[in-house]
């Protein structure tokens, strides 16, 4: 077995920080070993003594928890290390205790800043083992709101990175665009951030009436604040010289550290997952992949404004050809029977094609008063959860439903792996499954985006100044849901 | 270049090495001996024809209980390639036993490498011959056990660490 490297914390001494280290300081060989302990890199030969900093792991700049050991000579970062695992929840332990469905709470606290994402993403994944389509206005309604949930990430980050630079108002507005998309995310899935929206082989829920009118809104609003940003950020002396040909990665250098999403683009490399393999829709929408050429934070700024420009655009096309006629029929374009006939024609014993009518409940439960979501579903009724009003209101739903949850029934998949690549907010997000023919999953593995940048940290920033780590950590966009999972 | 072909050409190159060969789901998957793994990937990455330039991902599977496969080896470690030149993918596939489950690292191949194998180290226990760190990445030092066994209960539960002394 290799060998286990320790690691001993070292608090910085004497602060040589900013000033010159005294000139007759001796090297000891006392200080020698305890900088040999830390990073191995040894006292320079001039005599001065490298300083030691942490940051993090819980810093107001660190994005969640991480630590970032540096190891400083004056004001440049001659060696870093991260740790990380502060946020390790166990999930790829959890998915193996339960049915598939109970997965899907726990994909959204992967990246909890586009939870759509994973979660559409794991299903696709389990769609891909059981073999299952799901109809044209799932795939349709899928890329809405992973675009949607694109454009709020992005606005996390560039807002963040923004306001760890000083632009405390690009922040505000940032935030404020995203309250009206986070908005959008609400009035569809019913939750802001733990949305659970994803079903395998459909969603929970059909878009609401007042989608269409809530979406316009919003992107006006965000386009608003991107032009706004974009007049106070992008020739913004300050900020460029903060962020230009800082943190840089090579296209090389990017490519072998596995590095995808936008830092990738960035480096000049047009590679994303949407167009090199298509998935859902992406292929009959038109957009555009924004490559930068340096690879350094400015870029990433750059990239990821336009990203957004173009998550909109695919968003709004989408909307546009969403397949579906007026809201209130069913998959065959048939208008919904009121549950009152639909009781009469059950006690008739009309009983076929009940399953398809959905009935229209309203009692106390909130958010039942949406009867189209069969539009969306896929054909093969086993996998997907019926809605709740079906659940409670009928006994086919309620049977349907229990089928599902039952311990030892549900979806199981046959046996088999499969490994199935999104493209989310920070990159390729790939979701590994392996069944035993089951209703558990037997192994869930998440590859997560932000991962293969957060362990490429330590090559954009050594080298360059301590003030220069915060934005090049920004524009990583390190989620530690995700990267801890 | 499509699967089948890529799953060939490992196939003439190192020929017994690739154990078995399949596209189950569409993902072309190569089970390639223990042996070899460190030419095959390094093969992987420089032939022109493949050029697997980016190592998506690299993880493992632990297949105690798994139906029909208790007295096979134990583990698998799964190595998902990208070729970023080429737009095409390939999973590769080393069973290992458990008695000695230790593999070539990919570090001098792939710089991400580093992590992925230090994430598989942690939560499996399985080594990698020629790491050049690899210690948990995920975990404290004074975790016992790794995580994602099988044989890891789900609800054990470890002493919280105080700050070190």
């Amino acid at each position: 077995m290799p060998e286990m490297k320790g690691r001993t914390p070292v608090t910085a001494g004497a602060s040589t920080l900013g000033g010159a280290p005294p000139e007759s300081a001796p090297a000891s060989a006392g200080r020698r070993q305890r900088h040999e302990l830390f990073l191995g890199e040894g006292v320079p030969e001039s005599g001065t003594e490298n300083l030691l900093v942490n940051v993090g792991p819980s810093h107001p700049a660190m994005h969640g928890i991480v630590r970032i050991l540096t190891e400083l000579d004056g004001e440049v970062i001659v060696k870093a290390d991260v740790e990380i695992g502060y946020l390790h929840r166990a999930f790829e332990k959890e998915c193996e205790t339960g049915p598939y469905n109970n997965c899907m709470p726990y994909t959204d606290r992967l990246n909890y800043v586009s939870p759509l994402i994973n979660n559409f993403g794991f299903c696709s994944a389990v769609e891909k083992l059981l073999g299952i389509e799901p109809t044209e206005r799932c795939h349709y309604i899928r890329v809405i709101m992973s675009e949607i949930s694109r454009i709020c990430d992005h606005l996390t980050c560039v807002g963040a990175s923004a306001m760890e630079l000083g632009a405390f108002t690009v922040f505000l507005y940032m935030i404020k665009a995203r309250e009206y998309l986070w908005e959008v995310i609400e009035a569809v899935t019913g939750a802001r951030l733990t949305i659970s929206y994803g079903r395998v082989g459909g969603l929970k829920a059909d878009l609401p009436p007042e989608f269409e009118g809530q979406m316009k809104r919003a992107f006006q609003e965000t386009r608003t604040v991107l032009a706004e940003s974009h007049k106070l950020l992008t020739g913004n002396r300050i900020f460029v010289d903060r962020m230009r040909g800082v943190g840089a990665l090579g296209k090389d250098e990017a490519v072998a550290w596995a590095v995808t999403g936008p830092l990738l683009r960035a480096a000049g490399v047009p590679f994303d997952v949407r167009r090199a393999t298509p998935y859902w829709v992406y292929d009959r929408l038109d957009f555009e992949i924004p490559i930068g050429e340096a690879g350094d934070n400015y870029d990433r700024y750059l990239v990821r404004m336009e990203e957004m420009e173009q998550s909109m655009r695919i968003a709004e096309q989408a909307f546009t050809a969403l397949p579906g006629g007026p809201v209130n029929v069913d998959h065959e374009g048939r208008p919904f029977t009121p549950p009152a006939e639909y009781v009469d024609r059950g006690k008739l014993g009309k009983t076929g094609g009940l399953l398809l009518t959905d009935i229209r409940l309203s009692p106390n439960l909130r958010g039942q008063e949406r009867p189209y979501h069969a539009r969306v579903n896929a054909a093969d009724r086993r996998t997907v959860l019926p809605a709740k009003e079906n659940a409670y209101g009928s006994i086919e739903g309620l049977m349907n439903h229990f089928m599902l949850i039952m311990d030892g029934f549900g979806i199981r998949p046959p046996q088999g792996e499969t490994y199935f690549p999104v493209e989310g907010a920070n990159g390729e997000l790939g979701f590994y499954i392996v069944s035993d023919g089951t209703d558990r999953p037997y192994r869930v593995r998440c590859r997560p985006p932000c991962f293969p940048p957060v362990a490429a940290l330590p090559v954009m920033v050594e080298g360059e100044m301590i003030a220069d780590l915060v934005p090049t950590f920004g524009s990583v966009n390190m989620i530690g849901g995700e990267l801890d999972r | 270049m499509d699967g089948a072909e890529i799953l060939a050409r490992l196939g003439e190159r190192f020929g017994a090495a690739i154990r078995e060969t399949h596209a189950q789901f569409g993902d072309h998957t190569a089970v390639v001996d223990r042996a070899a793994i460190g030419d095959v990937l390094a093969f992987a990455r420089d032939d022109a024809a493949l050029r697997f330039d980016m190592l998506m991902d690299l993880t493992a599977v632990d297949y105690l209980t798994y139906p029909g496969r208790e007295d096979g080896p134990r583990f698998e470690v799964v190595y998902h390639l990208y070729s970023v030149t080429h737009n095409h993918r390939v999973r590769l596939k080393v069973p290992l036993d458990e008695d000695d489950p230790v593999i070539a690292s990919a570090v001098p191949l792939w710089p991400i490498a580093n992590w992925f194998e230090r994430e598989v180290w942690d939560m499996f226990g399985i080594g990698f011959a020629g790491h050049p760190d690899l210690r948990r990445l995920l975990l404290y030092e004074e975790f016992e056990g790794h995580p994602l066994r099988k044989d890891y209960p789900v609800n054990r539960r470890q002493p919280l660490i105080g700050p070190r002394t």
